[in-house]
């Protein structure tokens, strides 16, 4: 036996069991949706959460001076308030998947960390979309 | 020993590999910057093309790997378990490349490099376990030995892929689900953007089959080298 990768192979080891049992455990429920936030809502109380659902239509309010930025996330069956500072991520928009990191304020859930859930359809733009053209012409603009 | 030089040479076979890899890459590229953009995030779709061959490779083969194990335990022949370790190597060296790519397209996409959800946290298990693997095999001297126990290892390792193939499926998690759906048959892409993540999916195949055979070479070498040193 080389005693050194019996080390470094022990530590592997102990990292997988770790992953397996501890992270793997936690990462099974990802997110909590609105709807079960509010069947029990003094099991998240003051707690590190993960925040999962669509952003309502119509309910995003953005300051880009101060980065405010307001919106809430439902489920379709509960709504939650969500306040988080930071510039949008650019897939950002009504419907779109979520899962905000925080915790919760009263009914309020303050973000600190915003993700992104995009679907597994991948799609070409239909015709009055965005064409590779239309694309490099707002890259432009934006410069 | 003139034996061993002309079998660890780069033979005819390796050099037809290596032009027909280069060459299907080479269109899978073209067809990769061809393809439309996506209407959710445009062009960042690009890294798909190679994201899902190279993860798709290294099930390949670490799923090739325990085939050789497998064979190993049953033949007793050094060939096969210097040829499971070699596939391991590359699958790790994809698997690597498909964290790295994962990153890369995550950042923009979903606004992190990396998250504690079950797809990444199972693909980190995953590449845990094959970089324990070689830690394993450098920590054990005597060969057959070392054989058992890397093929038992190499084994086990395959568990690792039903899990994190289905992880999208079992558990909530950030990461989308399978695009080209092989549980409930169902593609959901446009036929160009398909049609360059399958070349692009080959090109890395041809590759790897390539690096294996390279691979499995060059272990035979230091095999004989062990040998002579004793």
């Amino acid at each position: 036996m080389r005693a050194k990768y019996l080390i470094g192979f022990l530590i592997i080891l102990a990292a997988i069991g770790y992953l397996a049992w501890g992270g793997l455990g936690k990462s099974l429920v990802y997110y909590v949706l609105p709807s079960e936030y509010a069947d029990n809502p003094a099991k998240y109380a003051g707690k590190r959460v993960r925040l999962g659902g669509l952003v309502k239509q119509g309910s995003v309010h953005f300051n880009p001076k101060t980065l405010e930025l307001k919106f809430v996330v439902t489920d379709g069956v509960v709504d939650i308030p969500v306040e988080h500072t930071g510039t949008p991520p650019e897939l950002f928009k009504d419907n779109q998947g979520v899962v905000v990191e925080g915790h919760f304020e009263g009914n309020v859930f303050k973000g600190d960390n915003l993700l992104i859930k995009h679907s597994e359809s991948y799609q070409a733009p239909r015709k009055g979309e965005y064409t590779p053209d239309e694309v490099r012409k707002l890259l432009k603009e934006a410069k | 020993m003139n034996r061993t030089t002309r079998k660890s040479a780069f033979d005819s076979v390796d050099a037809v590999l290596l032009a027909a890899g280069l060459l299907v890459l080479a269109v899978g590229q073209y067809l990769a910057f061809t393809a439309p953009p996506d209407v959710q995030q445009h062009y960042l779709i690009r890294i798909l093309y190679v994201h899902v061959g190279a993860a798709w490779t290294a099930y390949l083969a670490f799923f090739v790997a325990m085939i050789y194990a497998v064979l190993y335990l049953w033949k007793q022949n050094p060939a096969y378990d210097r040829l499971s370790a070699a596939s391991a190597e590359v699958g790790l060296l994809f698997m690597t490349l498909t964290l790295f790519g994962g990153m890369m397209w995550a950042r923009p996409t979903w606004g992190v490099y990396w998250t504690w959800e079950p797809k990444l946290t199972t693909s980190a298990i995953l590449t845990a376990f094959y970089i324990g693997y070689f830690l394993l095999r450098q920590a054990i001297e005597d060969p057959e030995f070392r054989a058992k126990a890397a093929a038992a290892a190499a084994i086990l390792g395959v568990v690792n892929i039903p899990i994190n193939y289905m992880s999208v499926y079992w558990w909530r998690s950030i990461h989308q689900t399978a695009t080209f759906d092989i549980i409930n048959r169902k593609v959901h892409m446009d036929t160009p953007m398909v049609l360059a993540m399958l070349v692009n999916l080959v090109a890395i195949n041809i590759i790897y089959v390539l690096f294996l055979r390279l691979k499995g070479k060059v272990a035979y070498c230091a095999a004989q080298k062990e040998d002579w040193d004793e």
